[in-house]
């Protein structure tokens, strides 16, 4: 029981290939989230699942059938729209009702108990009789959802459904549907290029960028482990600092000319680059003398302080996370280290940070 | 101060000048419905101002004349015109836009072409087609050359274009057929176009003049701008009085559709011609 992907692959044209080569395993009941910039095929990707754009090479099996060749109808799935898809001339009651009476499988008595309880879960009882144009972003988001609430279908698809919101409604919104996923048990597969949601709601991750996958994941192993330095860079914010590194001696390690590091483990003589979170550089106020480089920015967030300093060499920016009652200001000359918490990537951006490799093989 | 004197001026003069126009464009629709309610003496006389005002002239055209059953025929044909063009090019128009099939868009331009002669250029071929058909003086020779329109069909590819893809898709996963997609969500989302649609083919019909008067020659289906003309020379003595009479009955159901179509008419006619 669950949506298995094998080696899914999508061109148009037999020019470049929008997706290669994806593998994936969406066990029943959980929320999928699948992550990229935008352009990385991850819409194609959920539009293949549902049926609504045909698949070039490789399988999709829901529940163990192949779907391949299915109408999105035979699929048993429902989808929820970045721009809601609701119709206009239809009252939100009758919106919600829609695909159920288009089945006609249903009985009217259960149709409208399935709508009222539908209605109901997402708020909206009060508003049934209005249309959608009467109704406020965050409503007809509401709309969609309980339209997909409403389906028997088991498996829910959302292609960025809280992209058209404001930040504040988002947030709530979120918290809704991860609520009515768990409580309705649906299987949830969910777009988005925000990895703000990606790392709140999922149970694993799918991060694609370049047309692949490159990482399959629970949050933390993510963030915790990336697969390379895409990953590495497309979560936490601000952004991990990825700066070059030139070998010292074992377990040494010079970063960018201006500072060293400890690992604990065998790296490479050459092209590598060490990966630094915000929160593990540490930096101190120093003389010129002894400074590695200079504040250039900082932004006040109340708990914290994110500092923006450029390195003396190489031009290179970074930035650190700092107590907000941490005296800085710019043009001050500091002193940047770094914990031992630093992730390795070799030449071509892969993680070889030793325990990386372990969970990840793990 | 003299500024606003000029602004005062300025605007003074813009209405004249839209007054005078509108004088000169409404004053002959205004003096045919004065002269429907004089008597024809007074007409002849050219005594517009006279004071016999009555309705004789209105009775008058309905019972000398077969003007009801020229109504009626035209209610008739301009009705089923309506209906069937607004059937006939929603459905064509939906096949253009959301049926995939090879040569979609040769088919289209072979239409648009269509578009391009004037309905005068076809009228021997289709008078000749009629004639071996056996259908002149009949219904069927005012209808059936105008059950589709290949303007009606242009019109409304252009607004289903305009109906959101998600629609579509959402209704795929719902698992609406072809038919259940167009009848419960393409035509209510292209309201618009369709009732401009429908006042557009109704008043297209209902002014038919040219094609009328080749294919009928009898009161069973003479429509009623062929009727209007017949008024004028079946008597020896042109009553214009009721002759005004029929015309200002004429114009009325025209106004009607006019009147209610007015709003849709502006941004319904823009929809299906700039995109």
């Amino acid at each position: 029981m669950s949506t298995v992907l094998t080696n899914i692959t999508k061109s148009y044209d037999s020019e470049k290939n929008v997706l290669t080569d994806v593998n994936a395993e969406i066990q029943t009941g959980e929320f999928f989230v699948i992550v990229g910039p935008s352009g990385c095929g991850k819409s194609t990707l959920l539009r293949m699942i549902a049926g609504l754009t045909p698949i070039s090479e490789g399988e999709i099996r829901i529940n163990d059938d192949v779907v391949n060749d299915l109408p999105p109808k035979d699929r048993n799935l429902t989808m929820v729209f970045q721009s809601y898809a609701l119709f206009p001339f239809l009252s939100v009651w009758d919106n919600v009702a829609f695909g159920l009476k288009a089945r006609k499988n249903t009985s009217q008595a259960e149709i409208e108990e399935r709508v009222n309880d539908a209605l109901k879960m997402v708020n909206l009882e009060d508003l049934k009789e209005r249309k959608p144009r009467e109704l406020s972003g965050g409503q007809r988001q509401r709309v969609a959802l309980a339209r997909a609430v409403a389906s028997d279908a088991k498996i829910c698809l959302m292609d960025e459904p809280l992209s058209n919101l404001d930040a504040q409604l988002r947030i709530k919104m979120r918290q809704e549907i991860y609520a009515l996923q768990r409580k309705l048990g649906l299987t949830l597969i969910y777009v988005t290029h925000d990895q703000v949601e990606a790392m709140t709601m999922a149970d694993h991750i799918m991060v694609l960028h370049d047309s692949k996958v490159q990482q399959i994941g629970t949050p933390a192993e993510i963030y915790k482990y990336p697969a390379n330095e895409f990953v590495a860079g497309f979560f936490g914010v601000p952004p991990i600092n990825i700066l070059p590194a030139v070998k010292i001696s074992d377990g040494r390690l010079n970063v960018n000319n201006d500072f060293e590091v400890t690992v604990d483990q065998q790296v490479p003589t050459d092209d590598l680059k060490v990966g630094i979170r915000p929160n593990e550089l540490m930096i101190e106020k120093t003389d010129e003398l002894h400074a590695n480089a200079t504040v250039k920015t900082i932004e006040f967030l109340g708990d914290e302080k994110i500092v923006y300093i450029k390195m003396s060499n190489n031009d290179l920016e970074v930035a650190a996370v700092v107590a907000s009652d941490a005296e800085f200001k710019a043009y001050d000359s500091i002193k940047v280290s770094t914990t031992e918490k630093v992730l390795l990537f070799n030449g071509d951006g892969v993680n070889i940070t030793r325990n990386a490799e372990d969970a990840v093989n793990a | 101060m003299e500024l606003d004197e000029r602004a005062v001026l300025k605007r003074v003069f813009n209405y004249m000048i839209l007054i005078l126009l509108a004088v000169v464009i409404l004053a002959p629709f205004f003096i045919g419905i004065w002269t429907s309610f004089l008597p024809t003496m007074d007409i002849a006389k050219g005594n517009l101002f006279g004071t016999n005002v009555s309705l004789d002239n209105y009775v008058a055209a309905f019972t000398r004349t077969p003007i009801l059953r020229y109504l009626a025929n035209t209610v008739v044909i301009a009705t089923i015109t309506m209906f069937a063009q607004l059937l006939f090019c929603s459905m064509s128009a939906y096949a253009f836009v959301f049926l995939k099939f090879r040569f979609r868009k040769t088919f289209f331009t072979l239409l648009l072409i269509t578009m391009m002669l004037p309905f005068e250029a076809e009228i021997i071929p289709n008078f000749a087609t009629v004639k071996q058909m056996g259908l002149l003086d009949n219904y069927a020779a005012l209808i059936i050359p105008f059950l589709t329109s290949a303007f009606g069909t242009f019109m409304l590819r252009q607004s289903f274009l305009q109906t959101p893809a998600e629609l579509k898709e959402a209704s795929d996963i719902e698992g609406l057929n072809h038919f259940q997609f167009y009848w419960h969500i393409v035509l209510p989302y292209n309201k618009i176009s369709m009732i401009t649609l429908g006042a557009y083919s109704f008043l297209g019909a209902w002014n038919q003049y040219l094609w009328p008067m080749l294919t009928t020659f009898s009161n069973n289906s003479r429509v009623i701008q062929n009727g209007l003309k017949q008024l004028q020379s079946e008597e020896t003595f042109n009553d214009w009085g009721m002759i005004q009479a029929s015309a200002a009955i004429i114009v009325i159901p025209t106004i009607i559709v006019l009147f209610i179509g007015q709003h849709y008419f502006k941004s319904g006619m823009n929809e299906g011609a700039v995109k």
